[in-house]
């Protein structure tokens, strides 16, 4: 499923992405290959949703303010109250996790004022606090996570097939 | 930071084009030149607005099926340096210093782990544990059951 390019493409190209004029051509002429093919396999990256996007990754808090918030939700409720917090602009990513604080969503708004509006209208219409769980550091180091695509295929098969 | 550093964020939160002259089409839409683009995309690298450009994985597409979230309550003399040493390990992608919520929530530091198997995960857990020793006094793993909202970053004008 994954070539040689796609891999090296996935673990090479995680940053240090050129700013050329011709980046795709940059990274060809680096790898032996050709633009062409760089760019093909760059689409079918995107195409089957390995990668999500090339291009710029913003570090928390660098535009506009962000917090992670976590909701205790009872189990019956989950589904309604999700569905009520998606529907605020300001919220980008939310997941349901296995614990009692069991819905975790990410709110950025454009300064403090907002983000308390947000999530204060957020406990209004939902009926449940909110507990907010701001950054206070970052423990950046590495750029970009090794992935280790040796057995990808291998994995993704055994967790479709247990899933199914 | 200007409207126009900001134009080129939301401008390349879709991706940047599959096309030859990726920065060309795009400065095109945004009504200034490639030349502008990149010198401002490598500005604000410079400055840490963007942290980084390159392809974005999905982990859990590539195999990464047991993603947690793992919490613990760290000594907080010890914070600092202990964060520092788990953002350091390569299976942690996120590692934040947040604040406790006593008594229903006594974690105050986050790693964001990926791994492949449930049995990877749980030594990803030991390791951290081990490397965190008498500092931590409790941990608890989240994993995610269910996406219910991804998007990239929105930012208003």
């Amino acid at each position: 499923m994954l070539s040689p390019l796609h891999k090296q493409l996935l673990n090479n190209y995680q940053q240090e992405f050129p700013l050329s004029p011709r980046p795709y051509l940059e990274i060809a002429n680096h790898l032996g290959v050709t633009e062409a093919e760089v760019l093909s396999a760059f689409s079918e990256l995107a195409e089957h949703n390995f990668i999500s996007r090339i291009g710029p990754v913003i570090p928390p808090n660098h535009i506009g303010l962000s917090t992670l918030v976590a909701m205790a939700i009872p189990r019956a409720q989950l589904t309604a109250v999700a569905h009520l917090v998606n529907r605020f602009p300001e919220v980008n990513h939310n997941y349901e996790r296995e614990h009692r604080f069991n819905l975790w969503f990410v709110l950025i708004a454009t300064d403090q004022q907002h983000l308390q509006t947000v999530i204060a209208n957020i406990e209004t219409q939902t009926g449940f606090k909110t507990m907010q769980l701001p950054l206070l550091a970052d423990y950046f180091i590495n750029l970009g996570f090794q992935l280790d695509l040796d057995e990808t295929r291998q994995a993704v098969e055994q967790a479709d097939a247990v899933s199914a | 930071m200007d409207s126009i550093d900001r134009t080129i964020i939301r401008a390349t939160q879709a991706g940047l084009p599959l096309t030859p002259e990726p920065y060309q089409t795009l400065a095109q839409q945004i009504g200034i030149s490639a030349d502008e683009l990149m010198q401002r995309l490598t500005h604000m690298q410079t400055t840490g607005i963007i942290r980084r450009i390159g392809a974005v994985p999905n982990h859990y597409k590539l195999g990464y099926r047991h993603n947690g979230m793992t919490v613990w309550d760290v000594a907080d003399a010890q914070m600092d340096n202990l964060g520092t040493q788990v953002g350091l390990l390569d299976f942690v992608s996120h590692c934040y210093h947040r604040p406790r919520h006593l008594p229903e929530w006594p974690y105050n530091l986050f790693a964001m782990i990926h791994s492949k198997t449930a049995a990877e995960a749980e030594q990803h857990i030991a390791d951290i544990a081990a490397l965190l020793g008498t500092h931590c006094r409790a941990h608890d793993v989240l994993y995610s059951t269910r996406i219910l909202k991804k998007t990239g970053l929105r930012i208003s004008q």
